[in-house]
This record gives C-alpha cells, structure tokens and sequence, in this order.
C-alpha cells in the first residue's frame, strides 16, 4: 500500500512534467489580431477554455490512475 | 546575498520563538475559558484546546515585519495581509460552524491584496519547457490558489501533528527550491513559515496540547500558497503538496462535492479494541489519504503521522529535482 501511494505520488508528478510541456507548448503560442483592444482578452479566454481542457483530461487521467494504483483498497 | 543573512536571521529566530514561547500561555487561556475539543484518537477523555491560530498569525506577522524592515518588498504586505485574512476566516470558522462554500469564496477575496499590490509575475514557470504568458488568466489562478492551499492544508489536519509538521517539510522544502531557481529575497521571506510550523509542531505533535483549528491550518496554508505566487514558483509548490492533493483529491473523487469533512457521514477510520487506527468497510465513507495509509492494517496515530511525513519528503525531494530542471535544462 505505502509503495502504491508513493507510485501515484510520482504519476502525478510525470502528469504535471508533461502537461507543463503540453500548456507551454499549446498554451503558448496562442495569440489573436484583428480585434484591436480586445485582441488580449479574446486570446485570454481561449486560453482558459483549453487550459480548462487540459484539467479536465489531467483530472480523468489521475482518476484512471487512482483506481489502477488502488483498486483492491477502494473496493473494499 | 550576504546582506540578507541578518534579516533572514533574526525573523527566523522571531518565528520560532514568539511561537514557541505564545503558545503554552496560549493554551492555558483557552483551557481557562473551556475552548477545547476532544480528541478521538486517544482512549481516554482527553480534551485538547483550541485554536492555535493566534500564536501561529502572531508569529508570522512579527517575522515579517522585521523582514519588511530591512527589504521593503511589496511581496512581504501581500503575504502579511493575505495570511491575517485568512486567519481571520479561519477564526470565524473556529467559532462559529460556517457552510462548506464560506472557506472558499472567503479565501478568494483574501488573496485580492496580491493582485492590488502587484506582488506576481504572470509567467507560469514550467520544468524542462519554459514559461508560458497568461497575463489575465493568471488573475483567476491566483485567487483559486490562497483557497486550494488554505483548503487543502486544512483537510489534512486530521491526527495529531499532520499539519504542523507536514507544513515544516513543505515550507522547508519550497524555501530550498527558491534557493534553487536564485529566488533569494522569497527565499528568505519564505523561511519564518517553516519555522512557526516547527515552533507550533513542539505542541501539536502526538500527544497534542492544543490543535491548529480553521484559524491555524488556514494560516499556514494561505501563507505558503502566496509564497508560490510572489516567489513564481507555483508548480514547484504544487508539487511539494501533492500528499496533500491527493488527500484533497480522493476525498472529492469520492464525496462528488465540496462539503465539510463534518457533514459526511460514513466515517473512514475507526479504532480497534487497542485504539489503533484502521479503515473502515464502510461504503458510504470518502476515500482518504489515511484510509488508503491503513488499507495495509491497523497502524497507531503516530506511525500514520510519519508515513504522512515520509510522503511529504519523497515529494519535497521531487520538487527539488524540479527546481533544479527550472534552472538547469530547457527543451
């Protein structure tokens, strides 16, 4: 049990090393013209909807991990 | 660097000590007026009191305002305000229950004086990749901090000893990342936070002497959730906390909504004929981090405490491992 907790500890440590890469790389670049004063909170809003993507996935991939890791504990 | 020794110095000395010497009389008032709780934990009667916030907020403001003294940052006012609100929301909670969204929205408002004071960098510092600019978005990610930490330290102030000495390693731990990404001034504002934790964890720990209550555990965790904001070193942070998180995590993949521990009814830990901790079968109970520690069989108070603590050095050791890519490797 101790050596699963430890396990998921350093998953969610993968899962935060590539979803960094994945928002700079995403994230990043993102940028929009055309919409003279609004161009930084138009650019700021698709931002957050795909960062809030990225939390959601980040999050189903952590559950899907947990009931690996854990599965005979949270059965029981 | 070496003009910072003295300020770093003497406010650590102050933390500690203003802590360490509040605290006892701290508890005899708070026994004096009958402010006490029992602790389930044990198998006789024994009241503990509570809260320990005062000497935790008292400790930590006379720290940094000696450090505000010889720096004059803007990042230590934040850090000042936002913790004493904090523990203002905290100590209503003490006293009187409050619902499961007042903790939330209140910390949300508690962390307004970062941004008022423009005590943040809007780049988000990743490992191995670099930074990424999310000026407006980095709005929203500050106020949604101070209450994920505030909350988060909070759900782990179950036995005695966990918060205090989980907020030690953490703090401790997220100080030497500062130094690590050369963050030196933060690094240094950070320390009195590590050292409070130790000061209040001479009582605290196993058997306590007094507990934190909302007042103290949302202190801490404000405190260390505006260090990561001034300091830039919000995943670093992040990833110091993840025993935490978890626990965080499991209890609301499990509940399916924010609501009080004291609302829940199943309840995840009970006790055997010797007053060992062990999970329960119960269906209806959350996932917890201690639940998950004692699917192995029954352990005592103390030796789920430093499994806690062994979690939190393998995480603090990771984050220093990431600190050390921040500053090193970029792809």
């Amino acid at each position: 049990m101790k050596f699963g907790l430890f396990g998921f500890l350093f998953g969610m440590w993968i899962l935060i090393l590539v979803g960094g890469g994945i928002v700079v790389t995403i994230l990043g670049p993102i940028s929009v013209s055309g919409f003279g004063e609004f161009d930084l909170f138009i650019g700021s809003i698709i931002k957050a909807v795909v960062a809030i993507i990225l939390v959601v996935i980040w999050i189903l991939i952590l559950s899907k991990l947990k009931n690996l890791i854990f599965k005979k504990e949270i059965k029981s | 660097m070496i003009e910072l020794i003295l300020p770093a110095v003497a406010s650590c000395i102050i933390a500690f000590f203003v802590v360490f010497l509040m605290t006892p009389p701290l508890i005899k008032f708070l026994g004096k007026r009958n402010l006490a709780v029992k602790d389930v934990n044990k198998k006789e009667d024994v009241m503990v009191v509570r809260p320990g916030g005062p000497s935790i907020i008292v400790g930590i403001i006379a720290s940094e305002i000696v450090l505000y003294a010889f720096l004059q940052l803007n990042e230590i006012l934040a850090i000042i305000i936002t913790t004493s609100a904090a523990f203002v929301i905290g100590y209503i909670d003490d006293r009187k229950v409050m619902g499961g969204w007042f903790k939330p929205v209140a910390l949300a408002f508690a962390a307004i004086p970062i941004i008022a004071l423009g005590a943040y960098d809007s780049n988000l510092a990743f490992p191995l990749f670099g930074t990424v600019q999310i000026p407006v978005l980095y709005l929203a990610l500050i106020v949604f901090m101070i209450p994920i930490t505030g909350n988060t330290i909070n759900s782990i102030d179950v036995l005695n000893g966990v918060a205090s000495g989980f907020m030690v390693i953490a703090s401790f731990s997220l100080s030497i990342c500062l130094f690590i990404v050369q963050n030196y001034e933060i690094a240094i504002v950070s320390l009195p936070l590590g050292f409070v934790s130790l000061a209040f964890y001479k009582y605290h720990k196993v058997p306590s002497k007094i507990f934190p209550g909302d007042s103290g555990a949302l202190t801490f965790g404000a405190m260390y959730g505006t260090i990561a904001i001034v300091g830039g070193v919000e995943i670093l942070a992040a990833i110091v906390l993840l025993p935490a998180v978890i626990n965080s995590f499991l209890f609301l993949s499990s509940v399916k909504r924010i609501v009080e521990h004291r609302q829940v009814k199943g309840k995840p830990v009970e006790h055997t004929d010797d007053f060992l901790l062990k999970a329960t079968d119960d269906k209806t109970a959350p996932v917890t981090l201690v639940r998950l520690i004692l699917a192995g069989g029954p352990l005592s108070e103390k030796q789920v405490g430093f499994t806690i603590f062994k979690l939190a050095i393998f995480s603090g050791i990771l984050a220093i491992i990431t600190a050390f890519m921040m500053t090193g490797v970029s792809l």
